[in-house]
């Protein structure tokens, strides 16, 4: 039952960044200008998905089990490292530089889009050299 | 600062989609949304494999069923050179995996469950962004 949740679930994200146009990079970087033409409309994906998720996470977290699996599984590491800060510096770099960030830059992969491919490849292997290194 | 092409319906309603998917996830199968987890762990972690990759495959799906439905064609532009999409794409890949979360991770479910961690990466990944964004322009 969790595989068709996951597929379920990952269709609608997806849609999700199809209507909310976070799917178009362009979208992303009009929010990223803030000093010139901005475009606030990221801000409002982001209250629109917190506004859903936080009541529900904070409903939830304390029940026994979840509906179709054996424990909740909620991230313990609380610790502010250096880590954090580097990988979020090399993040907002990316970002910044074409406006893809890892969920908008796979579901685009459903327009053959030349360039998300590419993009999407390197990403890849961006995660694959963290896992070596970490 | 000029306001420009600012769609907040769509944005917002885009939003309670996601924020819809979380909480699903949530609830049924435990765990919380990051998408550079989940992708990067199909690729390195045996563990939820299947699961991760139907994830993927559900959010490769999600255009097409829109599509399907609304008969509305998407477009999307990336106007960048080959270099710098590879140079671009391992910044996201290997950021992202460094500090444990994206947009979706940290900026989504890890606000949600008010992680300090999860704020100040959201924080600085966002700075960072718009100070690439601003340098971008003017070089």
């Amino acid at each position: 039952m969790n595989k068709i949740v996951s597929l379920i679930c990952g269709i609608i994200f997806g849609i999700g960044l199809v209507i909310s146009q976070m799917i178009n990079p362009e979208k992303v970087l009009g929010f990223l200008n803030i000093f010139r033409d901005w475009d606030p409309s990221l801000a409002f994906v982001m209250i629109g998905a917190l506004v859903i998720s936080t009541p529900i996470f904070h409903l939830f977290k304390n029940k026994n089990k979840p509906m179709f699996s054996s424990s909740f599984s909620i991230p313990v590491n609380k610790e502010i490292d250096k880590k954090l800060i580097i990988g979020s510096i090399f993040f907002g770099a990316g970002w910044g530089l074409i406006g893809l960030c890892p969920g908008p830059a796979i579901t685009s992969l459903a327009l053959f889009n030349v360039s998300s491919a590419i993009f999407v490849v390197a990403m890849f292997a961006g995660f694959y050299i963290a896992s070596k290194v970490k | 600062m000029n306001i420009i092409n600012f769609t907040p319906v769509t944005a917002l309603s885009g939003g309670l989609l996601i924020g819809l998917s979380v909480a699903l996830f949530f609830i049924l199968n435990g765990r919380m949304i990051g998408i550079s987890g989940i992708a990067s762990n199909f690729i390195v972690s045996k563990d939820n494999r299947i699961e991760n990759f139907l994830f993927l495959i559900g959010l490769i799906l999600g255009p097409l069923i829109y599509n399907l439905i609304t008969n509305k064609e998407i477009n999307i532009s990336i106007s960048s050179s080959l270099i710098l999409l590879i140079i671009a794409g391992i910044l996201v890949g290997f950021g992202t995996r460094l500090s444990n979360g994206c947009t979706s991770g940290h900026g989504i479910s890890g606000i949600s469950r008010f992680s300090i961690r999860s704020i100040i990466a959201t924080m600085t990944f966002m700075l960072v962004g718009i100070l690439t964004v601003f340098i971008k322009g003017i070089v």
